[in-house]
C-alpha cells in the first residue's frame, strides 16, 4: 500500500540514528560489561576475553564504588526532596491569586534552568569561594564563622546540593504550576464555602489533585539526580576526600581516563539498574499511599 | 469586612514578597557573573567582595577571545548546536508525524518500545559509541557530535503528540486530490506543526549547546571543543582568575539566555506537551 511505502518511509532515517547510535550502543554495551576491554584491547581486539560477571564482581568488591554510590544516594536523597519543596512552593506561589508580575516572576525563576551547567557551576564556585564568596561575606556579616564549602569534606556535597536545587527547580515548577492550573476553581470556592482554610485546602484539595503529576515528576527527577557529574566534575573534581564523587563519574574515569571500556560499561549498567529499582519502589510507594 | 481586607493584604505582601525573594535568589548569581566580568584582573579576590567594578572593562573578553580561543569555542558551539537543531528538526518531525497520522503494520508496538527505551540512561551507550566513532575515524569531528544526536526519541515523541492533533479529513481530501505523501508533508503537515517546530528547535538547540559529557568524550582536541567543555578545562587552568572565568561563564550562557528569553512561549509550551500529558 502507498501509505504504509511512505510511512515506512518517514519513520526509517530517525530509526536508523536511533537504532545505530543509541539502540546498538546499548546492547553493546551489555556485552561489554562482559568483557576485560582495556587500554591493551583498545590496541589490538585479539587482547579482549570473555569474563562473565566479573567486572560487576569486581566493582562491587571496590571501596571507591561503594563511596561513589553513597555520594549519589545522598545527592538524590537530599537534592530530590530538596528540589521538589522548592518548585511545589514556587509554583504554589505563583498559581496564587495574589501573586502580581507572574510573567516576569515566572520568566526570572525559570532562568536558571536554561543555563549551562559548567558555566553556572563556575560562578557558584566562586559563590562560595571560602576568602573571597558572597556566601562567606553574607555568613560573616550575620555573625557565623566562614565555612570552607568546597574544601571540607562535609560541605562539599550540601554545596553541590544547593547549587543543584537552584539551576533545576524552575523546570518542575513549570510542569508543577500547569498541574495546579488544571485543577476546578469551583472545588477552591466549595470549599471556602464549606470554611475550609487555606492549609485544609492545600492539604485535601491541591494536593490529592496534584499527585498524580508531582508523581511523574518525581520519578524524572530522581532518574535525572542519579546522573550527577558535571557539577562535581567543575566544582570539586570529586573531592575533597572523594567526597563528591558519583558513579556517573567513576564510570567516566574507568572509562575514559583508564580506558577499562568494559568495567565502564558494567557501572553504567548498575547506574541503570539502580534508577529501575528507584523508579519501582516510587510507583509502589504511591500505589500503596493511594490505597491506603 | 476591614479585618478581612487587612488580612488579604498580609497575605498577599507575603506571597509577593517570598516571589521577590526567590527571584533575587534566581538571579542574583546571574547578576554578580555579568558584574564580576568586567572587573580588572585581581580585583574580585578582595574581602569584602566587590559588588560592581570599580571601572568596567571588557579587558577578560578581549584576553578569553585574543589568548584563549574563546571565538573559536563559541564558533563551535554555534555551528554544532545549528546543524543539530536543523537536521534533527527534519528527522524527527517527519517520523513523529508518521507515528501520529499514518497506518503502517507494527507502529503502535514500535512506538510503544521507542517510548520503553526512554528509561535507558544515555550513558549507557557512550562506552560504545566511543569505539563505534574511533573505527569510523569520527573521534575529534563535528560529525562526532552530530551524528548521534540527529534523532532524539523525546523529540519523535513530541511531534507525535503534537501532530495527533491534525484531522484526518485534511490529509484525505488532499490525497483524494492526488497529492503524494511528501507533498502532504511539505505543503499542508508542516505548516500546521509551526508551533512544535519553534519548540523543538528551541529545545533541541538549548539542549545540544549544553551538552557536556558527550563532547567532553568525543571531542579532546582543542579546535572542534565546545564552549561548555572548554570552560571547564579553563577553569581548571585559571583557577585564580576568577573575572576572566565569569567573562567565559558570560559567553558561553547569554546566547542561550538570550534565545530563552525571545522565544520563551515555545519552550515552555513544549515542556507541558512533554511533561504533563507525558
Amino acid at each position: 500500500m502507498k501509505i504504509e511505502r511512505a510511512a515506512w518511509g518517514f519513520v526509517t532515517p530517525a530509526l536508523v540514528v536511533i537504532g545505530l547510535f543509541f539502540v546498538l550502543p546499548v546492547v553493546s554495551a551489555l556485552l561489554l560489561s562482559f568483557t576485560d576491554f582495556d587500554l591493551y584491547a583498545l590496541a589490538d581486539r585479539k587482547n579482549l576475553r570473555f569474563v562473565g560477571f566479573g567486572n560487576y564482581v569486581e566493582v562491587l568488591q571496590t571501596t571507591l564504588f561503594w563511596k561513589a554510590l553513597g555520594n549519589t544516594l545522598y545527592f538524590v536523597g537530599v537534592g530530590v526532596p530538596l528540589s521538589m519543596l522548592l518548585s511545589l512552593g514556587a509554583a504554589l506561589l505563583l498559581d496564587s491569586r495574589l501573586a502580581r508580575w507572574k510573567g516576569f516572576f515566572r520568566t526570572a525563576l525559570f532562568a536558571p534552568v536554561v543555563t549551562t551547567v559548567v558555566a553556572v557551576a563556575v560562578v557558584f564556585r566562586y559563590l562560595f569561594h571560602t576568602r573571597y564568596g558572597l556566601v562567606n561575606y553574607g555568613l560573616v556579616w550575620l555573625g557565623f564563622d566562614p565555612i570552607d564549602w568546597l574544601g571540607d569534606a562535609h560541605w562539599s556535597m550540601p554545596t553541590i546540593i544547593l547549587f543543584a536545587a537552584w539551576k533545576n527547580f524552575g523546570y518542575n515548577m513549570i510542569i508543577l504550576l500547569a498541574g495546579l492550573q488544571a485543577i476546578p476553581a469551583d472545588l477552591y470556592e466549595a470549599a471556602r464555602i464549606d470554611g475550609a482554610n487555606t492549609w485544609q485546602r492545600l492539604r485535601h484539595i491541591t494536593l490529592p489533585l496534584l499527585a498524580p503529576t508531582l508523581l511523574v515528576v518525581s520519578i524524572i527527577t530522581v532518574a535525572g539526580y542519579f546522573q550527577l557529574f558535571a557539577e562535581p566534575y567543575v566544582m570539586t573534581r570529586g573531592g575533597p576526600l572523594q567526597s563528591t564523587f558519583s558513579v556517573l563519574f567513576y564510570m567516566y574515569e574507568e572509562g575514559f581516563k583508564w580506558w577499562n571500556l568494559g568495567r565502564a560499561s558494567a557501572i553504567a549498567f548498575l547506574l541503570f539498574a539502580l534508577i529501575l529499582v528507584a523508579t519501582l519502589l516510587m510507583l509502589r510507594l504511591s500505589r500503596r499511599w493511594n490505597a491506603a | 469586612m476591614k479585618s478581612i481586607g487587612m488580612k488579604s493584604i498580609g497575605a498577599s505582601i507575603a506571597v509577593n514578597g517570598a516571589l521577590v525573594l526567590l527571584a533575587l535568589l534566581a538571579l542574583a548569581p546571574l547578576a554578580w557573573m555579568l558584574s564580576v566580568s568586567f572587573m580588572a584582573p585581581g580585583e574580585a579576590a578582595a574581602f569584602p567582595p566587590p559588588l560592581l567594578p570599580r571601572q568596567p572593562s571588557l579587558a577578560n573578553y578581549v584576553q578569553l577571545f585574543a589568548r584563549d580561543q574563546m571565538g573559536r569555542y563559541l564558533l563551535n558551539s554555534l555551528m554544532l548546536a545549528t546543524a543539530v537543531t536543523l537536521a534533527s528538526l527534519l528527522f524527527n518531525l517527519a517520523a513523529g508525524y508518521a507515528f501520529a497520522k499514518l497506518r503502517f503494520r507494527g507502529r503502535d508496538a514500535l512506538f510503544q518500545a521507542l517510548l520503553g527505551a526512554l528509561v535507558i540512561p544515555g550513558q549507557v551507550a557512550m562506552m560504545p559509541l566511543f569505539l563505534l566513532m574511533k573505527s569510523l575515524g569520527l573521534v575529534n569531528t563535528y560529525a562526532g557530535v552530530v551524528l548521534p544526536a540527529l534523532a532524539s526519541i523525546f523529540g519523535v515523541f513530541l511531534v507525535r503528540q503534537y501532530a495527533r492533533s491534525i484531522p484526518d479529513e485534511l490529509l484525505e481530501a488532499a490525497r483524494i486530490d492526488g497529492a503524494g505523501e511528501a507533498r502532504i508533508f511539505f505543503v499542508i503537515v508542516l505548516p500546521l506543526l509551526r508551533p512544535i517546530i519553534a519548540t523543538l528547535a528551541i529545545l533541541t538547540f538549548l539542549a545540544s549547546w549544553n551538552d557536556f559529557m558527550w563532547p567532553l568524550i568525543v571531542l579532546s582536541d582543542q579546535d572542534y571543543q565546545t564552549l561548555p567543555v572548554a570552560l571547564a578545562s579553563l577553569s581548571r587552568e585559571h583557577v585564580m582568575d576568577n573575572e576572566l572565568m565569569m567573562a567565559g561563564a558570560v559567553v558561553t550562557v547569554l546566547p542561550v539566555l538570550a534565545l530563552f528569553l525571545a522565544l520563551q512561549r515555545h519552550y515552555l509550551q513544549g515542556l507541558m506537551l512533554g511533561g504533563v500529558k507525558g
